[in-house]
């Protein structure tokens, strides 16, 4: 051990006493200044999701009512979370619907680069970020009623806005009828085979075959499945 | 398609859970410091015989072993409530520290388990006792066992001298102080036991380090008690507490310029051998997971954490006997307790309620210097092995040695002239108050510089 000065002496006594002093005061002062936490989730002053900034990247929200049915967003996703399926009006042929426009909130990592290209802004982030579920299968977000679908935007040409709801009101009202305990969907997924008589003829029946087939005896099958089933289904 | 929103409110604690929050931090240090009250002073031989023979009963007549029976259980019931007392001021003084370091560190801290989290200990408690209680497979299952129960026993041993007023202590041993120190070192032998009979590295070294801090640190700490000793010329807590007086100038701290010194000392000693940050090396958890603490768990544990906390109070109780003036209540003197007592076998109401003024002084003394040492742990960070013994072999033992000589020749000094000791404690009196003004100023500068204020509504 180096010797030590009388002046390294002293002075470590006088480091001491300063750094009591100046560490003392300052929690001192902390003690009796307001707490800066906010109390997550229920002594808010209002909604966290209200006290975000407005451009928060939170679950993606689609208005149904301008959704022109164009797949960009689809396309846009890096990660496939989103899977639109369009289909024909078997009622009137001219008129194209969306019978299924799922979004994978649990895959979603949020990047926003689907709603960039969404030419009537119908896809959008909303603040809300609060959807525990005890099934994640319960995360996939279905835009769309698989049974009636929605037809598409016809976009108005003159039209200098797109008349779209609230922002968020469309997820709120997903997320407030959902129990967090709800069961998920069985089959979902992958989609259940469908019946093959009101399929078009697939494009890739070889391919769609041994997904299909491979679903069954595997679990770790379905990531494929959706990819394989994606040109079955599209009809344009 | 949408849903009416759901009208939004802050939850508030309920009001019944605030109620019983409230009536249960009120009745239970009155239950606490009330049976203490009542059951010291009748536990002394003289006031039970007076107490049963008020109650109708003939005690002379009792048989001998009526008498020993009867006064071994008033003595039993006395333990039982001072260890009662101790497992809850441990319980609570973890709540406290909990929701004053959240404080300095601007965050809430508890705040659900009843309100401000009040309830928080109890829960903590029962979630320990219902852990698996683990034995590691390789330990030495007999020592390993054995282990907490040194640690509560020297915790639960310092209650039999600390004193809490005027008459109010178990028994006023002649060498109290030194029993004091004697106990305590049992807490040494626990956390070397336990860290040898963990069989686990860090364990072992968490209890090496213990055993090198908190004996190095009973060398200062001894020497340093040994100023107050020399002041009072006796050993016993009550003696020391009685040869001081009742205001700050009398107080042992300021009458004497070493005794302030060596008042440092024995805090300082004092945090090392309770292990409290800035000396908790034996269990640093970013060095070695909890030390001597790694491998139990459940009851085992519960005990560890109970004495750790429990000593927050015995530390505070000693300092506050040896350098501040203990129980002395402002505006009595020893004679008017003596006077209070009253001509019958039993001492009047007055004498009991000097008795609680003299309780409640020693407590709101000890909870002062008590929140000292949550203080200080929540401002400094651990300080490395080299620097904890640096500390105690080359600053604080030849310090006690000088303030120990030094009161010995300030002793000579004011036995010539008593006037010296009035003096020196109105002028370190007058100093330590201008200080502490000027650090609340430099606080009061802290907060206005961060561009805050006040503010105490969120606690």
């Amino acid at each position: 051990m180096a010797t030590t000065t009388v002046r390294e002496y002293t002075g470590a006594i006088k480091d001491t006493v300063v750094s009591f002093w100046h560490g003392l005061s300052i929690t001192l002062s902390h003690l009796v200044r307001r707490p800066m936490t906010v109390q997550y989730p229920d002594r808010t002053p209002m909604h966290v999701r209200d006290m975000l900034p407005p451009r928060y990247r939170g679950f993606l929200e689609v208005d149904a009512a301008i959704c022109t049915g164009c797949q960009a967003c689809e396309r846009a996703c890096p990660i496939g979370c989103i899977q639109i399926t369009l289909e024909k009006d078997p009622a009137n042929p001219k008129q194209r619907v969306v019978t299924q426009f799922d979004i994978d909130e649990a895959k979603c990592m949020f990047c926003g680069l689907c709603v960039e290209p969404c030419p009537t802004g119908s896809i959008q982030h909303t603040r809300e970020f609060e959807a525990s579920q005890s099934d994640i299968r319960n995360l996939v977000f279905r835009w769309a009623d698989p049974a009636t679908g929605f037809p598409v935007y016809k976009v108005d040409k003159t039209a200098e806005y797109y008349p779209r709801v609230e922002l968020g009101s469309l997820v709120r009202a997903k997320l407030e009828t959902r129990a967090w305990d709800a069961p998920g969907p069985k089959f979902f997924p992958p989609e259940p085979p469908r019946p093959p008589e009101e399929k078009k003829p697939a494009a890739k029946p070889a391919a769609a075959a041994p997904a299909a087939a491979a679903a069954a005896p595997a679990p770790t099958a379905p990531a494929a499945a959706p990819a394989a089933d994606k040109p079955t289904t599209e009809t344009k | 398609m949408s849903v009416p929103a759901i009208p939004y409110a802050p939850k508030r604690t309920a009001k019944s859970v605030v109620l019983l929050t409230l009536a249960v931090g009120f009745i239970l240090p009155v239950a606490l410091f009330g049976a203490i009250l009542v059951l010291s002073p009748l536990t002394k031989p003289a006031m039970f015989e007076a107490l049963v023979n008020q109650l109708g009963g003939n005690y002379a007549a009792w048989s001998p072993t009526a008498k020993a029976g009867a006064y071994a259980g008033a003595a039993a019931l006395l333990g039982f409530m001072l260890l009662n007392f101790g497992a809850i001021i441990s319980g609570t003084t973890v709540w406290w520290e909990m929701r004053v370091s959240s404080r300095m560190q601007s965050r809430i801290g508890y705040n659900r388990v009843g309100a401000g989290g009040f309830f928080q200990w109890i829960a903590d408690a029962v979630k320990l006792l219902l852990k698996e209680d683990l034995v590691p497979a390789e330990a030495d299952q007999l020592l390993f066992r054995a282990a907490p129960y040194f640690v509560l026993v020297g915790f639960a041993l310092t209650f039999v001298a600390l004193p809490f007023g005027e008459s109010i202590i178990a028994a006023d041993l002649n060498v109290g102080i030194f029993y004091m120190i004697s106990v305590t070192a049992l807490v040494v032998v626990g956390i070397m036991l336990a860290g040898w009979s963990s069989n686990s590295k860090w364990a072992l070294f968490g209890g090496m380090r213990s055993a090198a801090q908190v004996i190095s640190y009973e060398i200062p700490a001894g020497i340093a008690i040994m100023v107050p000793i020399l002041m009072a010329g006796t050993l016993s807590m009550q003696g020391i507490i009685r040869a001081q007086g009742p205001w700050p100038w009398q107080w042992f701290v300021f009458t004497n310029p070493f005794a302030f010194v060596a008042f440092i000392i024995f805090f300082i000693a004092q945090l090392a051998e309770g292990n409290r940050t800035p000396f908790d090396l034996p269990e640093a958890d970013s060095e070695l997971v909890a030390g001597y603490l790694s491998e139990y768990s459940s009851f085992r544990f519960a005990l560890y954490f109970l004495v750790e906390f429990g000593n927050l109070w015995v530390m505070a109780a000693v300092a506050v006997t040896l350098f501040f003036g203990g129980w002395q209540v402002p505006g009595t003197t020893l004679q008017t307790f003596q006077d209070a007592i009253g001509p019958g076998p039993l001492p009047g109401a007055a004498w009991w309620g000097l008795q609680l003024a003299s309780l409640v002084v020693f407590v709101v003394k000890t909870l002062v210097v008590l929140n000292v040492i949550v203080w200080i742990r929540w401002t400094l960070p651990r300080i490395r092995v080299d620097q904890m013994m640096t500390l105690c072999w080359k600053y604080l033992v030849p310090f006690a040695f000088v303030s120990f000589v030094a009161t010995l020749l300030w002793m000579i000094v004011v036995a010539r002239y008593p006037v010296a000791a009035t003096v020196t404690g109105g002028v370190l009196t007058a100093v330590f108050a201008v200080v502490l003004a000027v650090f609340l100023r430099q606080t009061k500068a802290n907060i206005t510089a961060a561009g805050d204020r006040v503010d105490l509504t969120h606690w």
